[in-house]
């Protein structure tokens, strides 16, 4: 009862819609018309852009009310979020996760260490930025990006 | 007579798989509200599956035919199953066939169908949710057979129209002992048969903790569509037959296009209460772990039991 009680003092967590992104997204993504299932692939991130991938599909920025959900398979996926930069170690992984997609697919890189490797550029265990390894459609930027901006990426693919 | 029997289970077939991915996403919405998300819309299942059916078609390596067939079987006995059982009439071509023993057999081959497809794919999750959804399956098959001889018991019959039709003659019975522990029985049993909580979690991503979910981890685009259509129908389905059995008040019973319609709408409006219900339960419950659940099952199993004593005692002379 306590949950009950809970539920009815917190009400509605999540945060009004901002104004809907100018849709920027390739073409592929009108195919998927305002359904995108993405699976998060971390090629070797410190974990901070994660945390703002979970917090995007949390309750207050409520990624889901756009059409993104976060699936447990790269077959039922339609964006691949990669995070960090590409090890040498997971660089095989990736580049097989992207082709177990089943085409129109999309590849999201997020964070910056994703698009240049950014503190990590130039160690030895990494293979390179994620581009480096496999063709990227859509970019985010920031160290770590903000939930705000994963949620405005996500529906400028799902255009809704 | 004939025409409107037929139209009744055309009627019944069409509003399953139209309103399945309708009631997935109005469980999904009722879930969200109650999380203090916004929620997706209530037709997202149908956009999620509209998309699916663009998407390339992919047959991974070493894959056979169980795992090219599970799809089209599991859509296919729950389509054949929504025309079977009285959900909205009992005086259809179809009624005289609507054996109870037969509804789970055919429920049994869409899951026996979909466990052979985890296994065809080789993966170690594909095998584990394999295995996984056997073990809840043999432990639900014997519920629910049970459950349905406690039902047929005073109706003297397992045909589901003949007992249907005498819950809507004589509701006294659908109160008594044994029709109250058998339809508790078949609640439980319908859980654990459409992976919801607290057996399975629809919607977790973590492959250990996943029944259904690892069984079907392989599939994309079409087939997927035609998968999760598939899992969403049988939980219409069986929330139908639920209330069938437990509430069949508004079922038409005689075959007038007037009562044929009033019946629709009241299968609509319990089904739709039901999942609202099931779904805002849910909200409170977690996931029993995987060894628990046996003890759940068996927990069903020994109310179907005292059903069928109950039935037994309670009505022979």
């Amino acid at each position: 009862m306590s949950l009950l009680r809970k539920i009815r003092e917190t009400g509605r967590v999540a945060e009004d819609a901002p104004p809907r992104p100018a849709p920027a997204a390739p073409p592929a993504a009108r195919r998927l018309a305002g359904s995108v299932q993405v699976r998060c692939v971390d090629a070797g991130s410190c974990n901070g852009c994660e945390i703002e991938i979970a917090a995007a599909f949390g309750p207050v920025y409520d990624a889901e009310r756009y059409g993104a959900r976060l699936v447990a398979s790269p077959r039922h996926a339609d964006v691949a979020l990669v995070t960090g930069p590409v090890t040498r170690n997971m660089a095989e992984p990736l580049r097989r996760t992207v082709a177990a997609m089943p085409r129109p697919r999309l590849v999201m890189a997020v964070g910056d260490c994703a698009l240049n490797c950014g503190e990590f550029a130039g160690g030895h265990g990494v293979e390179g930025a994620v581009t480096d390894v496999v063709p990227v459609d859509l970019r985010i930027e920031g160290c770590p990006p903000g939930p705000e901006r994963i949620v405005a990426a996500l529906r400028a693919v799902t255009g809704r | 007579m004939r025409a409107i029997g037929t139209a009744a289970v055309a009627a019944q077939v069409v509003l399953v798989t139209a309103g399945a991915p309708l009631l997935a996403g109005t469980m999904r919405q009722v879930r969200a509200r109650l999380e203090g998300r916004a929620g997706p819309g209530v037709g997202q299942p149908w956009r999620d599956l509209r998309k699916l059916l663009r998407k390339e078609a992919i047959t991974p390596v070493g894959t056979g035919p169980a795992f090219r067939l599970a799809p089209l079987l599991l859509v296919s006995t729950t389509a054949v199953v929504a025309a079977l059982v009285p959900l909205a009439s009992t005086t259809t071509p179809v009624s005289g066939k609507a054996d109870l023993i037969l509804v789970v057999a055919l429920l049994a081959l869409g899951t026996v169908a979909l466990a052979l497809a985890g296994l065809d794919t080789g993966t170690a999750f594909g095998g584990m949710g394999a295995s996984r959804g056997m073990t809840v399956a043999a432990l639900v098959e014997p519920t629910i057979l049970l459950a349905a001889v406690a039902l047929s018991i005073p109706a003297g019959s397992t045909n589901l129209a003949t007992i249907v039709g005498d819950g809507v003659r004589d509701p006294v019975r659908l109160a008594s002992p044994a029709g109250l522990l058998a339809t508790a029985a078949l609640a439980v049993a319908v859980l654990a048969e459409t992976g919801r909580l607290p057996v399975d979690n629809p919607s977790t991503h973590l492959e250990l903790t996943m029944v259904h979910e690892a069984m079907v981890l392989e599939y994309a685009g079409p087939d997927l569509a035609l998968v999760e259509l598939g899992a969403q129908m049988r939980l219409a389905v069986l929330l139908g037959l639920l209330t069938s059995l437990a509430a069949p008040w508004g079922i038409a019973t005689t075959a007038s296009p007037a009562a044929l319609a009033l019946a629709l709408v009241l299968l609509t409006a319990k089904v739709a209460l039901l999942g609202t219900a099931l779904a805002a339960a849910e909200v409170f419950w977690a996931k029993l772990r995987l060894f628990r659940v046996p003890e759940l099952l068996a927990g069903s199993f020994l109310l179907a039991l005292l059903a069928v004593t109950a039935s037994y005692f309670l009505t022979g002379e």
